[in-house]
């Protein structure tokens, strides 16, 4: 065992864990936040999406190791305007993916503020999403990117 | 359906019914505060559980609205009468579609807040997993179970038949367990496999039970000019949820606690209490939400797995969650289906007779209607019970391979047979829409290329033989005046595509328009959609599932087929099982027709005709018919070659 330090959601932790202990588990069972979700353990699906220094990166096979000093966002982090903005477009329907695709829409839209359809398509490209939201999901990030403009 | 009223001025539902994504707890809300004249804040919904009941069976079929809702809607009619009220149903507004409540489960799911089995967790958890054999029928020939004793937070290794599992105290202990065991199990296959092409090549020659679903009319051979015939395939397809299989499971004594995501959770108690030889009675199974479901996925199996390893710790709660690779090639798929069509047509090509065949595995292989349960460690571990065998319900409680293959339109003779086959082949059991997939994906193409025969329009040949069903007709001619269907301009490369069914010849009207580019890859651009499914009791919902229903089929129809070989399913990563991503997605407009008829399901109407409606385009933009699904860029080249 060993003690990793780094904050999560500006909360700082040390957290006593097999250094090759996914990012995923700690978060889950050590931290007790169940918004993160796992979805296949290899990084294809995108359920598992935290923000690692303002980075959009899948947590299942993240090492713990890899986040010593960073700073991570998860779910529970994001702003409730763009939570908000999702809860209008009713984006999902199981809402199982959501939490990765807030991460990445998060993302984008710190780097892209005027994004179009198209960006958020693409940017949202290696996230799965089974009960087939995506359209409304578009929207949402969208809504979200509108009501953050001045 | 039962009602509690508390002094606080709320009142509890329970409900047989379980939430799947789809929305029904937010709709069974509305329902009752509706009729009980009660704010939707005021009544709670609860979760089922076999301790409280009612059974309600298994949340499927796209039966959910109907059912549950009108008992939901005759329990509080009982409520209001019983305190003085009137006996008569409260009609809906005049405008016959109540505003949508949004869905109460979305702000705790989109906040991140725990609201999946995944999350459930207790004092004293352990974490189990389990390694199921390639194929339910694998025998186990070499396991090193002295290579985990000694590995970090091990609580137990077990071998017990064909199947192996631990016990940890941390989640990644677990995986890194299970691992080890894995690298080191080694597995024999009696009667191989073939892979999944050869296999459904040869659906046709195995050993079947054939059946006349059902006839109409008499078949003449008199004015018959010519006859028409078509084969269609659809492949093995998985679920895929997003979310692994997982339940929790505790002993206490002889009684055994089960927390599951199951879509029938007293069918599992039922098929528990065989497996571990007890009585129903000392099984409780309390639902638990997990991610999308669309069938019969390893909700059922998980559950048994962990009741299994929590029986090795008595009192101590363990949760057991599938890999990816358990979700995608142990859990049961959606069977292989080949239909035949024949059209007898007279010399200016209408229809005389119309006969429709499909061969398929049973579309059912669920838990709780069986002598020996349909779980999947049951067969694998002691004392090893049989397999029960896959079945097709019977067409009036919806039919399996048989569903939609009854045709909706005026035809003056028509047949249905129905082939069951029996074969080394992959378990299978339902999946979304069961049979109406592949039989509305074969009778609408062959629709069109009856209509194409005749030079005639598909769009006005369907209207022709709808005449007898003008809500059929209502929403052929929305989808078709919403696509810009008579306007459509000439593009090269560029298509569309009609489909329709009636879902079950007893649901939702449903009619697809398809707009599709083909190039190197064929592309969906954007399905038209208009659907009626009598009074909309939400309508967002209605949207949101027709919509979803289009988007799934359209991953099914252009990228899906579950892989094997002869030692089992291959298709085990994403990478292997690929399905539509946001770039590919099309724009989906639907279109719910106004009504105040009684309530159909919506969950499984869109299926059929939206894949019918892209195959349709693809002939429209190419004039090639590609017959067997998924519709791959090496398909339609193919089919060029053929051409």
């Amino acid at each position: 065992m060993v003690t990793t330090r780094f904050s999560v959601n500006s909360v700082s932790h040390a957290v006593q864990a097999e250094p090759d202990t996914p990012l995923l588990d700690v978060l889950r069972d050590d931290l007790g936040l169940k918004g993160t979700r796992f979805g296949c353990g290899t990084g294809e699906c995108g359920a598992c999406h935290v923000l690692v220094d303002g980075v959009s990166l899948a947590s299942c096979n993240l090492p713990l190791w890899a986040v010593a000093g960073k700073a991570v966002t998860t779910v529970e982090g994001l702003p409730a305007q763009l939570v908000d903005a999702f809860v209008a477009e009713q984006a999902v329907q199981c809402g199982y993916c959501s939490s990765g695709v807030l991460i990445a829409a998060a993302a984008l839209l710190r780097n892209m503020p005027e994004c179009t359809p198209a960006d958020v398509r693409s940017a949202l490209d290696g996230h799965l999403c089974r009960c087939g939201a995506h359209n409304r999901i578009v929207r949402a990030v969208l809504r979200a990117a509108r009501e953050a403009r001045p | 359906m039962r009602l509690q009223f508390n002094d606080d001025g709320t009142v509890l539902v329970r409900t047989g019914k379980v939430e799947l994504g789809q929305g029904i707890l937010t709709a069974l809300t509305q329902i009752a505060a509706h009729e009980l004249g009660m704010a939707p804040e005021r009544v709670l919904v609860l979760p089922a559980d076999t301790l409280h009941g009612p059974d309600e069976g298994v949340t499927s079929g796209s039966n959910s609205v109907h059912d549950a809702g009108a008992a939901l809607r005759a329990a509080c009619v009982e409520a209001r009468a019983a305190a003085g009220g009137t006996r008569e149903t409260i009609p809906w507004a005049a405008s016959a579609q109540p505003p949508s409540l949004p869905r109460l489960d979305l702000p705790a799911k989109l906040a991140g807040r725990p609201s999946y089995i995944h999350d459930l967790t207790f004092d004293g958890l352990l974490h189990g997993r389990v390694l199921h054999p390639p194929r339910p029928d694998s025998r186990l020939i070499e396991a090193d179970m002295a290579a985990v004793p000694g590995m970090p937070g091990l609580v137990g290794a077990y071998r017990d038949g064909e199947m192996l599992g631990v016990l940890c105290e941390r989640s990644a202990q677990a995986d890194r367990a299970i691992a080890r065991v894995a690298s080191a199990a080694r597995w024999r296959n009696e009667t191989p496999w073939t892979d999944e092409l050869d296999a459904l090549a040869r659906l046709q020659q195995l050993p079947a039970k054939s059946h006349v679903v059902a006839e109409h009319g008499q078949r003449t051979r008199a004015n018959v000019a010519r006859t028409l015939k078509a084969r269609y395939s659809k492949p093995w397809i998985a679920h895929a949820s997003i979310a692994p299989s997982c339940a929790l499971a505790r002993w206490d004594g002889s009684s055994l606690h089960v927390w599951s995501h199951s879509q029938g959770i007293f069918h599992l108690r039922r098929d528990l209490a065989l497996a571990f030889a007890i009585g129903p009675e000392a099984v409780r199974v309390q639902h638990v939400q997990g991610a999308g479901c669309y069938g019969h996925n390893g909700a059922d199996d998980v559950a048994f797995d962990a009741a299994w390893l929590a029986r090795r710790v008595p009192g101590r709660p363990v949760r057991v969650i599938w890999s990816r690779a358990d979700e995608l090639t142990r859990s049961p798929l959606g069977p292989a289906m080949v239909v035949e069509l024949e059209a007898d047509l007279d010399d200016r090509n209408q229809v005389l007779d119309w006969r429709h065949q499909m061969w398929s595995t049973g579309h059912s292989h669920r838990p709780g209607r069986s002598a020996t349960p349909a779980l999947l460690g049951s067969w694998q571990t002691e004392p090893g019970f049989a397999q029960p065998p896959a079945i097709n319900m019977p067409l009036s409680s919806g039919g399996g391979a048989e569903r939609n293959a009854i045709p909706g339109y005026d035809l003056p003779a028509w047949q249905v047979m129905s082939h069951q086959v029996k074969g080394p082949l992959p378990r299978s059991s339902a999946l979304r829409s069961l049979g109406a997939f592949a039989n509305v994906f074969a009778a609408e193409s062959f629709v069109d290329e009856i209509a194409a025969a005749r030079g005639e329009d598909p769009v006005a040949w369907r209207r022709r033989h709808l005449a007898h069903d003008p809500r059929a007709l209502a929403v052929l001619e929305l989808a078709a005046t919403r696509a810009g269907w008579a306007e459509r301009a000439r593009t090269e490369g560029v298509g569309f595509g009609v489909g329709f069914a009636r879902y079950k010849g007893t649901g939702a009207w449903c009619a697809v328009v398809a707009e599709v580019e083909a190039g190197a890859q064929l592309r969906v651009r954007r399905l038209t959609i208009a659907v009626d499914v009598g009074l909309a009791i939400n309508c967002d919902g209605v949207r949101a599932q027709i919509e979803g229903g289009a988007i799934q089929a359209t991953s099914w129809t252009l990228k899906e087929r579950a892989r094997f070989d002869r030692d089992g399913i291959t298709s085990d990563a994403w990478e292997r099982y690929p399905i539509l991503r946001f770039c590919e997605v099309p724009a989906v407009d639907v279109h719910v027709v106004p009504s105040d008829a009684p309530s159909v399901g919506a969950g499984e109407a869109s299926v059929g005709p939206a894949a019918a409606a892209i195959a349709n385009a693809l002939f429209d933009a190419l004039g090639l018919r590609v017959r067997d699904l998924p519709l791959t860029a090496e398909r339609i080249v193919a089919a060029m070659g053929q051409a």
